[in-house]
């Protein structure tokens, strides 16, 4: 101590020292967030401090948008009129013989002792912006828990299936992409039926149809809807499109890319569904209840 | 107080606050959708940067970590990668406020360029070991770009302190 020079010019400690504990904070933090989530309780609180932040930054974006909106020409206006009158006349007709197969599906199912389709009750939400993390593919919905949105619903736009919410705030919620490399969503295709595991492709561009076999039937043009065996996505939902089929004979399954059929950048809108059915019961394993067990067998054997 | 270049002006001191404003407005500048655009410079760190090398006595590390930590909520990226990036890239430029400090703003930018980029590269290193899907070359435009703002980034924030110039040819310095 009697070494030390005189307090005159007290920085506190070195820059090195501070540097190491902030460093060793980050990677505590990172491997807390990464490993065991410890940290949502504090990044709730971050995010619902930044979004009306957020929201203020982008408030001129979307006032530009609007003007833009009401100088829009009359005649694009009543275009789009025509052409919206037009596709509801059509929808109506898809809907009236929608509502009677729905009946007679009703029944069908009755009969054959099936259990019914949930209709999947939704939420409508805005896109408030794509997420700005380069390194995935996320985007930002002004909905949140306040609004009933919950955690792994399936988000759709007018094209078909967007994504899935994987973070919940009260008032915004974020949206993992299909195209994201770690999101996967079970498809089958429509033309025979063919079941398969669609994930985001690597470059997070498009998705892709992983462990088909190489001469899986499946060709460019196929369509893809969601197959609903995991509970989460409801069936019959669009996917997205095969793109191109490499059958390499070097490996043991096919490289099929797909284009997803849902767009951040072409729909503003988006449905979070909700209220799907409960999953039905684990089926009970029936083979071991029929067995008997080796204590009622050693009974048995003891009984005569 | 740093030493200065001959030829160089000497400032007034700075205000606190203006350092919060100029850091609010970067932050602000930052929490924009720039999710589709690729190599957009982080005013943030400049800001940070800029400041840790000017003050290197009023801004210490603890600064720039929380607003790395709030930049990681805000982006909903992983909790600690702004933050670690920050904090890293404010100790180079504390220790090597000094030296900077002695060049012009074109020497000052080459000297920051490699600041930002070891910042992007430690961000692009923890985002690779979490598993994360590759950004493409772009992302590693941003850096550039922000070391090419720096002499106007520079002449903009010392703006407030720059004095009216009279020439007095009595006054020693």
């Amino acid at each position: 101590m009697e070494h030390s020079p005189p307090p005159f010019f007290n920085r506190g400690p070195a820059p090195v020292v501070r540097l190491t504990f902030f460093a060793l904070a980050s990677v505590f933090l990172m491997v807390l967030d990464a490993r065991f989530r410890y940290t949502e309780p504090l990044r709730q609180v971050l995010i619902t401090v930044a979004y009306p932040l957020q929201r203020a930054v982008l408030a001129p974006v979307e006032a530009a948008g609007r003007i833009g909106d009401y100088f829009q020409s009359l005649a694009d206006l009543q275009q789009e009129n025509a052409a919206l009158r037009a596709e509801k006349l059509a929808a109506a007709q898809d809907l009236m013989t929608l509502e009677a197969l729905r009946s007679e599906n009703a029944r069908l199912r009755g009969l054959l002792d099936a259990r019914e389709r949930a209709r999947a009750d939704a939420i409508f939400a805005e896109i408030v912006y794509a997420g700005r993390d380069p390194f995935a593919r996320r985007i930002v919905i002004d909905k949140g828990f306040t609004q009933g949105v919950e955690l792994g619903r399936p988000v759709v736009d007018a094209a078909g299936v967007l994504g899935q919410v994987t973070r919940v705030t009260p008032l915004a919620s974020e949206v993992t992409l299909v195209t994201h490399k770690d999101h996967a969503i079970p498809v089958q295709v429509v033309r025979n039926g063919l079941r398969g595991v669609a994930y985001g492709a690597a470059d997070g561009t498009g998705m892709e149809l992983r462990h088909l076999a190489a001469n899986a039937e499946v060709q460019p043009g196929d369509d893809l809807v969601t197959s609903g065996i995991d509970g989460v996505y409801p069936p019959g939902l669009p996917v997205g499109k095969v793109v191109r089929v490499d059958r390499d004979a070097a490996f043991s399954f096919a490289r099929i890319v797909v284009a997803p059929v849902a767009g951040t950048d072409r729909h503003r809108q988006v449905l979070v569904l909700r209220a799907t059915e409960d999953a039905p019961p684990y089926p009970a394993a029936e083979e071991q209840a029929k067995k008997p067990s080796a204590k009622t067998r050693r009974t048995k054997r003891g009984e005569p | 107080m740093a030493i200065y270049a001959s030829g160089q002006r000497i400032l007034l001191p700075v205000n606190p606050w203006f350092i919060a404003f100029t850091m609010a407005v970067a932050f602000l500048f930052n929490l924009l959708p720039w999710r589709d655009v690729r190599g957009v410079p982080d005013l943030l760190a400049l800001v940070i940067v800029f400041w840790a090398v000017r003050e290197p006595r009023k801004i210490g590390i603890g600064t720039p970590f929380a607003l790395g930590v709030l930049m990681d909520a805000a982006n909903g990226v992983l909790l600690g990668q702004h933050a670690l990036a920050y904090s890293v890239m404010a100790f180079m430029a504390i220790t090597l406020s000094r030296r900077i400090l002695w060049f012009g703003p074109v020497a000052q930018a080459a000297h920051v360029l490699g600041i930002f980029f070891v910042g992007q590269l430690l961000m692009f290193g923890v985002r690779a070991v979490a598993g994360a899907a590759s950004p493409g070359w772009l992302y590693f435009l941003g850096p550039l770009i922000a070391a090419a703002l720096w002499p106007l980034a520079s002449f903009l924030m010392l703006a407030p302190q720059r004095r009216p110039e009279s020439v007095d040819e009595t006054r020693p310095i």
